[in-house]
């Protein structure tokens, strides 16, 4: 899988990206590719700059120095909402819904991008717009139950437990089309089953050729889906290669305390 | 029943002139309904994108003064220049007034949403004084404070309808009636379609919504140029029914009154400013029979403080949770806790106003 990807155009490619604030090196010179269909983990002790990564990737953060591509267009200078517009779409560390809103609205929030009204069908209510906003809903209960949160459509967001907040999260991404997906520690806060049903939920959407970048921390996980790991310390790459490569890669020993990745 | 209120509520309204034979009670709905249309255009910023326009008497007073000089007609020399207009019907004038201010909404919405909250905050207030100076000093065009005077009521129809002119109240109040509902109507299909969803989102959580592809300029400058554009014909509304217009309407506590009718209502939900309007609206005639006018500003604010300390969210959203809760007995309402943690983690956001941002209130 890995070796027949590597060949083709990277889908992203990140080059030399570097992120200071103020005095703060977040990340020092960073480069790595993830190809069509690849599963790629990023990992690193918390305050490697991760998430500051995936800020820069989805256009929430400007780098300091360095580029980074989608698809072969350069996102330079380019707003959040146009990262999304590619198809690169990301999720959020910290838990991050629409609280007051219900479960259904937050996904049919999340379907902006596969919705295309006119403003004059809007106002005169056309029919046109009705079928659109009928698809729109069977589209959202798609994805809930994609995700296996229909059962709370109707809560609101922010009374959701926290997995299915965290689920939820993941549902808004799914919602705006993604081809590639940035997962920033979607299982944290998670159960063991729950986290086993996350892990079936990626391989589907594997199967349906979504490209993966996953931030986790949960090694049994990262070890057991990711086709290749990009190992990050003090916002330097220090490793990038199969899981069995990184597990017996000695700076990345070293850098998880002497031996938790290994045993994991 | 949630969808049958509104038609009950515009029939027993297109009852009153018909028992209501008191000229200045209908004269005073005539003119809350005027107001109720501005306020119903605030909620579409403060109440669906969460911005605060506290210069919002700005598109009323353009659409107002626009709307009075196209039907008045005017002249003027600009740089030796010498421009003048031979008056145009009214109804034309409404329109071109609505179209000045909605354009006003877009250069507003430009100009200020790129840094949003307390700026724009700011930027509605400075340019609701520039407005009003403009309108005192260009005596040439706008009379400054001797007003302009006489400005013809509407006139509607056609050639082969044969024309009627809204002389009377109870014309005008059937015709701010019909406005109010289309507003209504209007408002309601843009707020539960992609574009509303799209304001609410912005509203309740921008960096969530940016991250879903929603772009926070088009949506921002969308809903000030409808809001503006509503308020503009509100204002031009208010020209033609109350016959002379001065610089006075671009007075700060014609906003206030405005944000009031929205706040105490419930911004963000449809009836809202209705509600609001029409509370905020009749309180003067009530008032009027007991205080002078200055400690009727006074009661205003009390009455509001009062609504808002036992109903922070305003009262439909009130309402409408009384008749939930007794639909849906159980039902668990929202946590606020964590807040927006994805502002945390981008280091976007910051800059917003409590009051704008916050959008509802939780309770
Ligand atoms: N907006 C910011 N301003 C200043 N420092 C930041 C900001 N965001 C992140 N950092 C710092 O950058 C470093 C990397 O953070 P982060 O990317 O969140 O790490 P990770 O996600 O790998 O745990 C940390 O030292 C963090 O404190
Ligand atoms: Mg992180």
């Amino acid at each position: 899988m890995n070796a027949q990807t590597q060949t083709s155009a990277p889908i992203l490619a990140v080059e030399h990206v570097a992120v200071h604030f103020g005095g703060l090196v977040a990340i020092s010179d960073m480069s790595f590719e993830v190809h069509e269909g690849e599963l790629v983990s990023l990992i690193g002790p918390n305050g490697a700059g991760k998430t500051t990564a995936f800020n820069v990737i989805t256009g929430f953060q400007r780098p300091t120095k360095g580029h980074v591509s989608f698809q072969g267009t350069s996102l330079d200078g380019l707003k959040p909402h146009e990262v999304t517009g590619l198809g690169l779409v990301r999720t959020f560390q910290r838990t991050s819904v629409f609280e007051k809103i219900t479960v259904f609205e937050n996904v049919l929030i999340g379907l902006h991008r596969r919705t295309a009204p006119s403003l004059l069908g809007t106002f005169l209510g056309l029919p046109g717009e009705r079928r659109a906003e009928a698809e729109l809903r069977e589209q959202a209960w798609e994805i809930l139950r994609l995700v296996g949160i229909e059962h709370e459509a109707d809560e609101l967001g922010g009374s959701l437990p926290y997995g299915d907040q965290r689920l939820l999260g993941v549902a808004l991404a799914l919602a705006a089309d993604p081809r590639a997906l940035l997962l920033d520690e979607p299982v944290s806060g998670m159960n063991a089953s729950e986290t086993g049903r996350f892990i079936d939920l990626l391989n589907r959407l594997r199967a349906k050729g979504t490209t993966i970048l996953l931030v986790e921390h949960d090694m049994p996980m990262v070890m057991k889906i990711s086709d290749r790991i990009v190992v990050l310390n003090y916002g330097r790459i220090i490793a990038n290669g199969t899981p069995s490569e990184i597990q017996n890669d000695p700076e990345v020993i070293a850098a998880y305390l002497g031996g938790g990745v290994k045993n994991a | 029943m949630k969808q049958v209120f509104p038609l009950i509520a515009l029939a027993f309204f297109a009852t009153v002139p018909l028992w209501l034979q008191d000229q200045y009670y209908l004269h005073t709905l005539v003119v809350a309904g005027i107001f109720m249309l501005a306020a119903m255009s605030l909620n579409l910023l403060l109440g669906y994108t969460g911005q605060l326009s506290l210069g919002h008497v700005a598109f009323f007073g353009i659409g107002a003064y626009v709307s009075a000089l196209t039907s008045l007609g005017f002249s003027l020399s600009i740089f030796g220049v010498q421009i003048t207009h031979e008056p145009w019907p009214p109804f034309i004038g409404l329109i071109l007034g609505a179209l000045a201010a909605g354009l006003c909404g877009y250069l507003i919405g430009k100009l200020a949403f790129r840094v949003r909250g307390a700026y724009f905050v700011i930027v509605t207030i400075s340019f609701a004084e520039v407005v009003r100076l403009v309108s005192l000093n260009w005596v040439e065009l706008t009379n400054g404070p001797l007003a302009l005077p006489g400005i013809p009521p509407l006139t509607l129809g056609f050639d082969w309808t044969g024309y009627v002119t809204l002389w009377g109240k109870a014309q005008n109040y059937y015709l701010v009636l019909v406005f109010i509902a289309l507003a209504y109507v209007l408002i309601k299909r843009l707020v539960q379609s992609p574009y509303g969803r799209a304001m609410i989102a912005l509203r309740e959580n921008e960096t969530l919504a940016v991250s879903v592809g929603i772009s926070v300029t088009k949506y921002l400058v969308l809903a000030a140029i409808f809001s503006g554009a509503l308020a503009g014909l509100a204002g031009g509304l208010y020209a033609h029914y109350i016959q002379i217009i001065d610089p006075m309407i671009f007075m700060f506590l014609n906003t206030v009154t405005m944000v009031i009718m929205v706040i105490t209502g419930g911004k963000g939900t449809l009836a809202g400013p209705i509600v609001g309007g029409l509370i905020f609206g009749l309180a003067p005639v009530v008032l009027r029979n007991y205080v002078g006018p200055e400690v009727q500003w006074i009661l205003y604010g009390v009455l509001m403080i009062l609504i808002v300390f036992v109903l922070p969210e305003g009262i439909v959203p009130a309402i409408e949770r009384w008749f939930n809760r007794k639909a849906k007995p159980g039902r668990k309402d929202g946590s606020a806790a964590g807040g927006k943690a994805a502002d945390r983690e981008t280091g976007q956001g910051g800059s917003t106003l409590a009051l704008a941002s916050s959008g509802k209130v939780n309770s």
